[in-house]
């Protein structure tokens, strides 16, 4: 129960996926402008990132381990990961139009993302059990949503400030970014 | 044609430069730069896989139906990502260890797969093996450019391959190897390159 506890304290905060890891970074610029697709990116991105924590797990401890072919994981989570994602914006057009609405046009960037990939192979490299990975994929996840509505809220608040015209946009983001990571740097205390 | 094909091999490194022009491919970029062995190893196999698949895409290029051409473009290049990583594995443990999941995540990099999607898949196999080869050379060493930065002013020395380059005798800022140092790198970079841009043009 206390690794539980462990694993989702350090990836919401200690090894914050964006900020400590770098993973994701492009939605992670790409949508922070607002703060409501930030909102719908995350969770967008809780959601696929916990199925496929779920579903490489599975197929790696179940298929991959099994048979001896682990040196294929990369191939093979790739596709999962890129299957899964269209599994879930056809299964969402269906069930929940309201829903599909809401996350559809960020589901197809999740493909590419690379925090999405990097839970699964996170995953084999930690050795999670499968409630780990469960554990791991969420929390992962909304470590993720944290950063970016932070991010969000910062750069809507930054439009109205005068910023020196060669910083304007991306440059001055990734300085705002550091100063976040900084402050996430505190937590590096917390969990060996 | 010998200047063109010139021009597409040093479009990667200036003007088209995937880092800094186009903002591609941060994540291996910013957490692998913490030492120039690092941004070495990363950039020798991201060009690596930058050039193979290049090459493969652009010969069956007449031959991948429009329809599916995503999912071909990510196996092959997702193939020679695990070629490149079983051999870092099998000859250079030191450096697998230090880049981590870093080396199979080269598959999502944003630069390999918009290359074969935007050059490659419309190119011929000259032309694309120049644009994955100029590509790779840029991705390298804007690689190099961050971490010479940061581990010059994180450790204050430098090293390459175990020796020791150059070592200044003041106290070192912790905070440029850890991971607010490269975003804080990259803003400014990103900020003068602009600058040089736009004095430039006008």
């Amino acid at each position: 129960m206390e690794n539980l506890l462990a694993i989702i304290i350090g990836a919401i905060f200690v090894n914050n996926f964006i900020l400590t890891r770098f993973l994701g970074l492009c939605p992670f610029f790409g949508v922070s402008r607002r703060t409501k697709p930030a909102l719908g990116m995350g969770l967008a991105v809780i959601f696929v990132m916990t199925l496929s924590s779920i579903i490489t797990w599975i197929v790696y401890n179940l298929i991959l381990v099994p048979l001896n072919i682990q040196y294929l994981q990369i191939i093979v989570f790739i596709l999962v990961i890129a299957t899964l994602v269209q599994f879930v914006e056809l299964f969402l057009k269906k069930a929940n139009p309201v829903l599909h609405k809401a996350l559809g046009i960020y589901l197809p960037l999740i493909t590419t993302n690379c925090a999405v990939l990097g839970v699964a192979f996170l995953n084999v490299q930690e050795n999670y059990s499968f409630i780990a990975a469960l554990v791991f994929g969420i929390s992962a996840g909304v470590g993720f949503l944290l950063a970016l509505l932070l991010m969000s809220g910062i750069r809507e608040r930054m439009e109205l400030s005068k910023v020196p015209k060669a910083f304007e946009g991306l440059p001055v983001a990734f300085i705002v970014a550091a100063l976040m990571s900084m402050a996430f740097l505190a937590f590096s205390g917390m969990i060996r | 044609m010998q200047q063109n094909s010139f021009l597409e091999l040093t479009k990667g490194i200036f003007k088209k430069n995937p880092i800094f022009c186009l903002v591609l491919g941060l994540c291996p970029f910013l957490a692998v730069s913490t030492s120039l062995d690092n941004a070495i190893g990363m950039g020798a196999a991201a060009t690596f896989v930058l050039l193979f698949s290049s090459i493969i895409i652009s010969l069956i290029r007449k031959k991948i139906p429009d329809k599916i051409r995503i999912p071909i473009f990510i196996t092959i290049i997702a193939s020679f990502v695990t070629i490149a990583s079983l051999f870092m594995q099998a000859y250079l443990p030191a450096l697998n260890k230090a880049l981590g999941i870093y080396v199979p995540l080269i598959v999502v990099n944003c630069i390999i797969l918009g290359r074969a999607e935007a050059f490659a898949s419309k190119n011929n196999t000259l032309k694309s093996t120049l644009d994955g080869l100029g590509m790779g050379i840029g991705f390298t060493l804007s690689l190099l450019l961050i971490s010479f930065i940061r581990e010059f002013l994180g450790t204050g020395s430098l090293r390459l391959f175990g020796i020791s380059l150059i070592s200044i005798p003041i106290e070192p800022a912790m905070v440029f190897i850890l991971a607010p140092g490269a975003l804080l790198v990259m803003g400014l970079l990103l900020g003068l390159f602009r600058h040089i841009g736009s004095k430039r043009k006008a």
